[in-house]
């Protein structure tokens, strides 16, 4: 089996990617994209920490099984939150979305 | 044979994280939206490739199925629908002094987390890395719907409520509003 160890930093520097993205870009989809990357990175965190560490228990693969379905209807909702957005302001910047209610 | 093993799993590994990282990297500093959603969709096969070689089939698939089937064509049809004119041939400004703030705090912040992982002992004395084999897809049903103590009833019927909510709720935000 690969090093734990591997597990973690590929992890941590994914997370950290993500991160990056998320504090940098400015459009509201790919901000969504880059929350993606950081959930992604977490879940390989839990399969990787069960498989490792307690390979009897599987703990971690259903937490990561349940969160793969949270992440979808997540980005689902935030999507329609998304258009309904554009919709209203038409731009897709955060910078837009000043006030909520008008 | 062992050695052999353990090699192939490694290069199989390096194979994944380059795609992975490569990929990630792409994703977050290329201008076009539309590509950041391919290169996402690259990521998560990676993952994906990240379960299998860790003997979880099953995570695997439900990666591929719910992730780059279902997830990234929301994406995709929602960077559509926002708009021609905006999103798909759109170059995306980033101030510099925000991408070297962005990249310097998650520097930083990987140094830390890569300090506190590597340096810590507990998980050289827990780990035994153990070869569990392949979850047998009996377990896998029988924990999900059994309520015993590590079974997995409540939260699997949470999800099935959650996932109706976030329907209707998507639903409810997206509606056109009539006029009055």
């Amino acid at each position: 089996m690969v090093p734990i160890e591997y597990y973690f930093v590929l992890s941590a520097l994914l997370f950290f990617i993500g991160v990056f993205g998320f504090v940098t870009r400015r459009n509201l989809i790919a901000m969504l994209i880059s929350i993606e990357l950081v959930l992604n990175a977490v879940d390989l965190n839990f399969a990787a920490f069960n498989r490792m560490l307690f390979p009897g228990e599987l703990e971690g693969f259903f937490m990561t099984l349940f969160s793969i379905g949270v992440s979808a209807a997540e980005s689902a909702v935030a999507i329609a939150i998304i258009i309904n957005v554009y919709r209203n302001f038409h731009s897709d910047q955060v910078n837009s979305i000043e006030n909520m209610k008008f | 044979m062992g050695g052999r093993c353990i090699m192939a799993n490694l290069i199989m590994f390096i194979i994944l994280a380059v795609v992975i990282l490569g990929s990630a990297v792409m994703c977050v500093t290329t201008t076009r939206i539309m590509r950041a959603a391919t290169f996402m969709l690259f990521v998560l096969f990676g993952v994906a490739g990240l379960y299998f070689l860790l003997d979880y089939t099953y995570l695997g698939a439900a990666q591929i199925s719910v992730y780059a089937g279902g997830v990234t064509m929301i994406y995709v049809f929602a960077i559509q629908l926002v708009g021609k004119r905006t999103l798909q041939g759109l170059v995306e400004r980033v101030k510099t002094s925000r991408a070297v703030c962005g990249a310097l705090v998650a520097l930083v912040s990987f140094a830390v987390v890569a300090l506190v992982l590597l340096k810590n002992e507990f998980v050289s004395k827990a780990c035994c890395s153990a070869d569990g084999g392949e979850v047998p897809m009996e377990v896998i049903g029988q924990s999900l719907l059994g309520s015993e103590k590590y079974q997995y009833v409540l939260p699997f019927e949470f999800i099935s409520v959650f996932l109706l909510a976030c329907i209707i709720g998507g639903i409810v935000v997206s509606r056109k509003e009539e006029e009055k």
